[in-house]
């Protein structure tokens, strides 16, 4: 604001003036729904998470394994030329403990989220996702995690056939 | 210069911020523009276009907001074109009526930026859900804080750097926003009150956070010609910078901003600026949060990488340290209106280098000024410097 402006405009209103009528408002709820199409690079992933896989679609120009798949490559912009499994573990690039739901509710139990980087896949392919079977204290950047799936009959081609990762348990030698 | 004609600002206007107003978005449009006018000493018959900025149609819940707010906004019968790059709209949209007039085709242009996110209830959060992917994100029922937690995480790991670090850009733009009169949340706090405030998404806090607001901004822009005739004081846009990444934002190490210094560089290099640092007296950084002041700062070249941090912490970045950030209290201390945020901080610059900013003015004879604003997932800069 300039201090040569003396009047600035605006009237602020308090939340109850507002729930309890003391304005005049109009209130809605939109009742349109949608359904979405996965696409054919998404299409064929969901298709591979029913079987228990992640697949990955390859360039062979700048050589990435890239998930999620896609049909073009946004770097070449030529046609993606490949499927390629990767693994289902990974590395936590970076995580975050929620206590908001969606609707920014609160939530007692935290929801633990990250971005898992996959073996197997090119270097910052991350997908975001749950993590599961871990204390939120124990959670560490860099810790390996393996995929939990929804067992075979449950799983419906969604990105939520896979439950949450959990973390890999050092292997004793 | 490619033919490029000199744009100057030769007015602003900007509303109260606050969480929910009484005017419709019409309403707060047409109160700023009508302040940018007089301001300028001229009146809409004077525009020659009209370019607005809104951000997401779902806070409205009225999906052609461009022509929705024609009116308020001045464009009535009048070349008129409505920008959205999500939260970096603030400053794109002077950035569109930059060229509306460095192309030579008009000599004026009204840009006007609203927003009113108060219509979305029980909290317009929810309408910010339906910027998520919806085959693999939304199932996983996504927030958006979720993203800010994840990147500064991932900034605080890759460089080492404390909450308490982070903390004192939250306590030093509430600060600076008590001398703002249109502010929402300027506030004393200290780095404790943040430390302790409630944990929203770790490591994100509830006073890391800027508000929900409704607010509106308006600046007035003419050619050169134009400008000697009505004002001895002009601001002149002589940097302009846009840049966007893709939106598989789980794609990229977050740690840093990438396509803010793409479009930084690009601003930069209109304004033949080669050491930021040195040539920028002032910058208005996007800050929803106030981790992103500090990734913005280093996004646009202001310091090394991991070094913002460490700047704060010195005072370099209060009002009176050797480069002043947010003096107008930012988005975590005016409000964010998201557009119109995003103006707001350009109508900063414009006072700042005017003179004419009151108790935030900052000390010396500064000549320089940088806003910045970022939106999308993880993706979208832009950048506008102005010289007086
Ligand atoms: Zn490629």
């Amino acid at each position: 604001m300039s201090e040569k402006i003396k009047d600035y405009r605006g009237e602020a209103l308090k939340s109850a003036d507002f729930k309890e009528g003391r304005v005049p408002t109009e209130k809605c709820r939109p009742k349109a729904k949608f359904a979405w199409s996965a696409g054919i690079a998404i299409g064929r992933f969901l298709e591979e998470l029913k079987k228990g896989k992640i697949i990955a679609s390859t360039c062979s120009k700048c050589g990435r394994i890239m998930v999620p798949p896609r049909i073009y490559c946004e770097n070449c912009f030529k046609p993606t030329d490949g499927w390629k499994y990767v693994k289902d573990t990974g590395t936590i690039n970076t995580y975050s403990v929620s206590y908001l739901a969606a609707d920014a509710s609160r939530l007692k139990e935290p929801i633990l989220v990250a971005i898992i980087d996959l073996d197997g896949a090119s270097k910052n392919m991350g997908l975001i996702h749950k993590l599961g079977e871990v204390d939120k204290d124990e959670i560490k950047f860099g810790m390996k995690v393996k995929a939990v799936w929804k067992p075979k009959e449950e799983r419906v081609g969604a990105i939520t056939d896979i439950k949450y990762f959990k973390p890999i348990k050092e292997a004793t030698p | 210069m490619f033919g490029k004609k000199r744009v100057a600002i030769v007015g602003a206007g900007l509303t109260l911020f606050r969480r929910r107003l009484k005017e419709t978005g019409k309403e707060l449009s047409y109160e700023a523009s009508k302040m940018a006018l007089d301001a300028a000493g001229m009146e809409l018959r004077d525009m020659q276009s009209v370019v607005l900025g809104t951000a997401p149609d779902a806070f409205d819940g009225v999906h052609m907001k461009g022509e929705y707010l024609a009116d308020g906004a001045g464009a009535y019968r009048k070349p008129y074109t409505r920008v959205f790059v999500g939260g970096g709209t603030g400053v794109f949209t002077p950035l569109a009526g930059w060229w509306h007039v460095a192309s030579g085709q008009f000599d004026s242009c009204l840009v006007v930026a609203e927003e009113k996110m108060s219509s979305c209830y029980p909290h317009p959060q929810y309408a910010f859900t339906t910027i998520f992917d919806p085959i693999l994100e939304r199932p996983l029922g996504m927030n958006l804080i979720w993203i800010f937690a994840l990147e500064m995480h991932r900034y605080m790991h890759k460089h080492g750097i404390k909450k308490e670090d982070i903390a004192r850009v939250s306590v030093k733009n509430k600060g600076n926003a008590l001398d703002h009169p249109c502010a929402q949340l300027g506030a004393k706090i200290t780095v404790e009150d943040v430390l302790n405030s409630e944990v929203m998404a770790w490591p994100v806090q509830r006073l890391d956070v800027s508000p929900t607001s409704d607010g509106g901004a308006a600046l007035v822009l003419v050619s050169e010609d134009v400008a000697k005739e009505i004002t001895d004081d002009p601001v002149w846009i002589d940097g302009a910078g846009w840049c966007i990444d893709s939106t598989l934002w789980t794609n990229r190490d977050l740690y840093y901003p990438d396509y803010v210094e793409c479009a930084a560089r690009m601003a930069y290099k209109m304004a033949g600026i080669k050491n930021p640092p040195k040539e920028i007296d002032l910058a208005e950084p996007y800050d929803p949060f106030d981790y992103k002041e500090l990734h913005h700062m280093e996004g646009l070249l202001l310091c090394k990488k991991g070094e913002a941090p460490k700047l704060t912490a010195e005072g370099v970045t209060q009002r009176d340290g050797d480069l002043p950030i947010n003096p107008s209290g930012g988005l975590l201390g005016v409000g964010n209106p998201i557009a119109a945020a995003g103006l707001m901080k350009v109508c900063e610059i414009f006072w700042q280098l005017r003179g004419e900013a009151g108790k935030r003015q900052i000390p010396g004879d500064p000549r320089t000024g940088l806003a910045q604003a970022w939106g999308d997932l993880m993706q979208y800069g832009s950048v506008i410097v102005l010289r007086r």
